[in-house]
């Protein structure tokens, strides 16, 4: 497979500060890609290197079989990009958004108008092509970004949180499309901190913290390799007195955290039919998932 | 600041797309936007030339309202620019993000400032054509002459577009712009001949208004009102050519360093 994507050793700082810390990673064409990782962990910077929006201090970068910056205009002819926040044109008709934008990528006029009725089809926005901007909802306005970023039928699209802040409906919606674009054999790149949407959606991921990449590999390889199977989150009153007692007893690994107790655990049965026995406690047995992952390699502390 | 950020602006035809976008935003407002270019001169004429105008009835020749109206062509060329430039750009650049969404595409930062200044020009443009009409409307210049007050309006725009986004790429908030208006704008209106001639100005003042972009624009704008060919109009223009020239540059460096972070 060819990488439509790749850096290696990138680095970048703002004051003395490493903000992306010797990142590689190459990303093949179709393929879903996820960034995860904590609040300023650098993902977004990651993204505006990859775009060529910013130059690394040291590194390679190559999109589409072009080195960046030196020739991230030319590679973004066939980039798609949905920023975090929202840039739509108050001032525009959804159908004037994407013609206007089509404009800036070279299209004619006639060219773009032909795509709007298939865009709009897309983003479920058809019978809204009229409408202006601010009478949109927050999920309309992120399918329409999202619309926009596939005008001029880029090869690569990176979303940056492409869900945050929708509702359950509106993520689904948007999950749904980004499968649709991947089966499409559209290369996606996204950021989330929503594991189950990087465990539903991407085919590999990398975990960024604090600059670095701490790990990069496919959801389930990464479940795999970093977490015990199973998963019983215990808790109730009284919880830490019992997680001092029992569950270093009952668990490979346990922590504690405000009310709760996470008990990773190869077979769940011995502590299952313990904590029957104990009244008071309640608990939630559950297959591990990637977010166990994410707070054991990053940690449990905010970050702010 | 890297050095990357003192490279010379690269110019091409990809602000043309961008210009489009500022002047379909302009369409849906043009009508309210062209009354209000023809009333402000209007207000200003018949306010100051009938008001002053009456106490000064000549001045250099002319009388107070023809002297004013080639002041006024200056001076709200210079606000449009400005007004545009800084409040509008700002606008574009920070509130609504639509330079981030136009920098994903392949379109570049220069482009960008490119087209800002070249659509607040337009602005200027428009703006001087309004004061030229209401200036034959009222009678005040019969001279064909005052055909080039509307290249020098472009020029103006130019140079007050250029000059104004150098405030836009240091500004936190829109606040920031009061200091240029009070402190730049408001002092250019007074030290340049707009009002009065600089000539009644201290010869101190006369000095520092020498070196001010919009004598220049006045001492272009006043001969052509009253049918003669401007002295010295190359080295005027030149001037004012100049700033333009340095502003673009200067906002330019000031604008790669703040979207660099």
């Amino acid at each position: 497979m060819t990488a439509v994507l790749s850096a290696q050793n990138l680095y970048k700082s703002y004051a003395g500060q490493a903000v992306v810390n010797n990142v590689s990673l190459a990303i093949n064409r179709g393929e879903c890609f996820g960034l995860l990782g904590p609040n300023g962990a650098g993902k977004t910077t990651t993204l505006r290197l990859l775009l060529g929006l910013i130059a690394p201090d040291s590194g390679e970068l190559s999109l589409l079989g072009r080195a960046v910056p030196q020739h991230a205009r030319e590679a973004r002819l066939r980039v798609g990009v949905v920023p975090q926040i929202d840039n739509l044109d108050p001032d525009f008709s959804v159908a004037e958004n994407l013609m206007v934008y089509g404009r800036y990528f070279g299209m004619h006029d006639a060219e773009i108008e032909a795509r709007i009725p298939a865009l709009l089809d897309f983003a479920n926005l058809a019978h809204k092509r009229d409408v202006k901007i601010p009478t949109l909802s927050g999920g309309m306005k992120r399918r329409l970004t999202l619309a926009r970023a596939l005008v001029n039928d880029p090869d690569v699209i990176f979303l940056d949180e492409p869900t945050t802040g929708l509702d359950p409906q509106a993520r689904h919606l948007i999950w749904q499309r980004l499968r649709e674009l991947a089966a499409q054999g559209k290369t996606l790149l996204l950021t989330t901190h929503f594991m189950d949407e990087a465990e539903r959606l991407c085919h590999r991921l990398a975990i960024l913290d604090q600059g670095r990449m701490i790990a990069q590999d496919s959801p389930r390889a990464l479940i795999a390799q970093h977490i015990e199977p199973q998963v019983v989150e215990v808790f109730g009153e009284g919880v830490a007195l019992w997680a001092q007692d029992h569950a270093a007893h009952y668990a490979k690994r346990f922590e504690v955290t405000g009310e709760t107790a996470f008990c990773y655990v190869d077979d769940a049965q011995p502590l299952l039919a313990h904590l029957q026995g104990h009244g008071g406690l309640r608990y939630l047995y559950r297959p591990a998932n990637l977010e166990d992952v994410f707070l054991k390699l990053t940690g449990r502390e905010l970050r702010e | 600041m890297k050095t990357g950020h003192y490279a010379l602006p690269r110019l091409s035809f990809r602000f043309i797309p961008i210009w489009r976008r500022h002047f379909l935003v302009w369409k849906k407002v043009a009508a309210t936007s062209i009354i209000g270019h023809l009333a402000d001169p209007i207000i200003y004429l018949l306010g100051l030339g009938y008001g002053l105008g009456s106490l000064l009835p000549e001045l250099g020749g002319t009388s107070y309202m023809v002297f004013l109206a080639a002041g006024t062509v200056c001076y709200g060329t210079m606000n449009s620019a400005s007004f545009e430039a800084l409040y509008s750009g700002f606008s574009r650049m920070h509130e609504q993000r639509t330079w981030d969404a136009i920098l994903n595409t392949p379109v570049t930062l220069d482009d960008v400032v490119l087209a800002e200044i070249l659509w607040a020009a337009s602005k200027s443009l428009l703006s001087g054509a309004a004061v030229l009409l209401v200036i034959w409307l009222l009678g005040l210049s019969h001279s064909p002459l005052t055909l080039w007050l509307i290249p020098l309006a472009l020029l103006v725009g130019l140079c007050f577009a250029a000059i104004g986004l150098i405030m836009t790429a240091l500004a936190p908030s829109y606040d920031f712009f009061m200091y240029y208006f009070t402190l730049v704008i408001t002092p250019m209106m007074l030290l340049c001949g707009v009002f009065f001639p600089v000539t009644q100005l201290p010869p101190v003042w006369q000095t520092v208004s020498a070196v001010l972009p919009l004598t220049h624009a006045v001492d272009i704008a006043r001969p052509l009102m009253n049918g003669t060919l401007p002295p010295g109009v190359l080295l005027h223009a030149g001037v004012l050519f100049g700033y333009a020239v340095a502003g673009f540059y200067v906002s330019m460096v000031l604008f790669r360093r703040r979207l660099s972070q």
